[in-house]
């Protein structure tokens, strides 16, 4: 009854005052043409990729006439682990000295800062002309994975370095006194006690980082090149899948396979999504 | 002991060196465009090069105008299209939503923003494109235009575009909204306004730095989209007046010649990123201004 009561009495209000009610339906519809556009792409994607996922897409040679996404998949792959390799260990540094060393008001810790946020409004095509540029041309690696690895390594590198920040300054500071009380040093204290608490934190961020790195192609294309196999080294050059899609759908003759690599790369971008999710959720937990 | 202070100090070299990382690729990558830039800007003339309407590689033409012009059509059009969506879905997210559909819908913006951009141009290339082609040819068949063109154009990238900078745009315009202090909603309400009136009346306006610096942060994302836009934009260096005609973007020239370009060709392309660059920086300075004036509130 009193939900009945309710209801009428807005309608009446919204009867008083129609601008509000025009706002309230517009907010609605808005809402409603977001997800809407989400859920169809995603379905659309699911109903005309998935007929097309054959065992021969996933077989380990590339040629012309199997299109095969395996190569390239075992590509993203080693990209991934390359470019976090060299990411995650400069991006947890640095966040730690934003953090744990450096002073407030410091002049040099604005300039990172600035330089940071820089780096994280960069398009991806200029940190692929700027890999062309340096390690392709400059330091002559060719196009190959390592150069492609260095190019999205810096790209990444904000992300991280956020995260990884946020994390760190999410642990409380009666962990840091406690250490220092027991008589640890500055620095055991930030790898015994600090960082294990922030792990969940770093790693949403790291998970968000693969995200990035398996999406990106722009970056890619002129730093670790198309080739559709894998390098027998890591100076080799060799397509991701996210390069592979794009070269597929912009041939034009294998629209079916890059309806079945958007489906692959559509579960990959949703599971990492969800894993970061709940990494994340965790850290909220404890 | 002493061995201790040693490994202390060493270590925090360390960290330091490591926090230099970024300050050092922002050098290298100012330096390196520039560097390779600016000289093949001063070859073609730096009035020639950003006012010039004609791109002939071949002839040793290059006149970037078009792209330029291609990149702000498409960026405006981006803009008219995911912002008043994307400010009244966080509005949705700030204020309407029940909760326990706040954490699914917000799962749902996230994962717009991970969809990788090949994956919009592809959903561009097969369904947008077609759908826009339809549309123009009924179009031209009532009179309305003159020619319908084949799907690739201004029309179709702006609309993708602006799908791809809702997340953003959600995102930022959320939080804002969030961080406006709940009393002046409540004021509005007990002084007699409905919640619509107190939300687009006193919330927002309180909101307005924030909600700014996000449409700024978009217009970025959306100069700088490169894979989506080539796929659905037509990509002719040319200037036109009609929405459904193709253009070609700034990132979408550089993509699209560097394959194959040398020589001169090829430092125009780096130029053309170096022009690309600077919009860039501009856009970054906005949002800094605007984050700060939004903390400052």
């Amino acid at each position: 009854m009193n939900k009945k009561n309710d209801f009428s009495q807005k309608m009446h209000s919204y009867l008083r005052h129609p601008a509000s009610l025009i706002m309230m339906i517009l907010v609605k519809l808005a809402a409603l043409i977001t997800f809407t556009v989400l859920i169809f792409l995603i379905i659309y994607i699911l109903v005309h990729g998935v007929p097309y996922l054959k065992p021969s897409l996933f077989s380990l040679h590339y040629n012309s006439e199997n299109a095969s996404l395996m190569p390239a998949l075992i590509n993203t792959v080693i990209m991934t682990l390359l470019s976090l390799l060299l990411a995650v260990p400069i991006g947890i540094f640095s966040a730690i000295f934003l953090a744990e060393y450096a002073g407030k008001g410091n002049k040099f810790v604005d300039i990172i800062r600035l330089t940071t946020e820089t780096l994280s409004g960069i398009p991806s095509i200029v940190y692929g002309l700027f890999g062309m540029l340096f390690f392709v041309s400059t330091c002559h690696w060719g196009f190959s994975l390592l150069a492609g690895a260095f190019t999205l390594a810096i790209m990444i590198l904000p992300l991280i370095m956020r995260t990884t920040e946020e994390a760190l300054l999410s642990v409380p500071d009666s962990y840091r006194e406690g250490s220092f009380g027991l008589g640890a040093g500055k620095l055991r204290t930030v790898f015994y006690i600090v960082l294990p608490s922030a792990v969940p934190g770093i790693l949403a961020g790291v998970i968000l980082a693969i995200g990035r790195i398996v999406g990106e192609t722009a970056a890619l294309i002129y730093t670790a090149g198309s080739v559709a196999q894998v390098p027998s080294s890591v100076l080799g050059s060799g397509r991701t899948l996210a390069v592979h899609m794009y070269l597929l759908a912009s041939e034009g003759l294998y629209m079916d396979q890059a309806y079945a690599t958007a489906v692959i790369l559509l579960v990959l971008v949703v599971v990492i999504n969800t894993l970061s999710g709940i990494v994340a959720k965790r850290l909220t937990k404890a | 002991m002493k061995h201790n202070a040693w490994k202390e100090s060493f270590m925090r070299g360390v960290f330091f060196i490591a926090a230099c990382a970024s300050v050092l690729a922002v050098a290298l990558i100012c330096i390196f465009l520039f560097a390779n830039g600016l000289p093949a800007m001063k070859e073609i003339g730096f009035g020639k090069f950003l006012s010039g309407t004609l791109w002939r590689p071949k002839n040793n033409i290059f006149g970037i105008l078009p792209m330029i012009v291609g990149s702000l059509y498409v960026t405006a059009g981006a803009i008219i299209f995911g912002v008043p969506i994307g400010i009244l879905t966080s509005v949705y997210m700030a204020h309407y939503c029940p909760k326990q559909i706040y954490r699914p819908l917000k799962m749902a913006t996230e994962l717009l923003a991970g969809i990788p951009s090949v994956v919009y141009g592809f959903f561009g290339l097969v369904v947008l494109v077609p759908w826009i082609r339809n549309i123009a040819k009924s179009l031209q068949h009532a009179g309305i235009i003159r020619q319908s063109g084949n799907g690739n154009s201004i029309l179709t990238a702006s609309l993708l575009l602006g799908m791809m900078i809702l997340p953003t745009i959600i995102g930022v315009t959320e939080s804002a909204i969030r961080a406006v202090p709940p009393q002046y909603y409540e004021g509005s309400l007990a002084l007699g306004a409905t919640h619509e009136r107190s939300i687009f009346r006193t919330v927002l306006p309180a909101a307005k730095s924030g909600i700014l610096a996000g449409v700024v942060l978009g217009i970025g994302r959306a100069i700088g989209e490169t894979m989506a836009v080539i796929m659905v934009a037509g990509n002719q260096p040319r200037l036109t007046g009609s929405i459904f005609k193709g253009v070609r973007t700034l990132t979408a020239n550089i993509v699209i010649e560097m394959g194959y370009a040398a020589d001169l060709h090829r430092e125009a392309l780096i130029a053309t990123g170096v022009v690309l660059f600077v919009f860039i920086l501009i856009i970054n300075a906005a949002v800094a201004i605007l984050k700060r004036r939004a903390d400052h509130e």
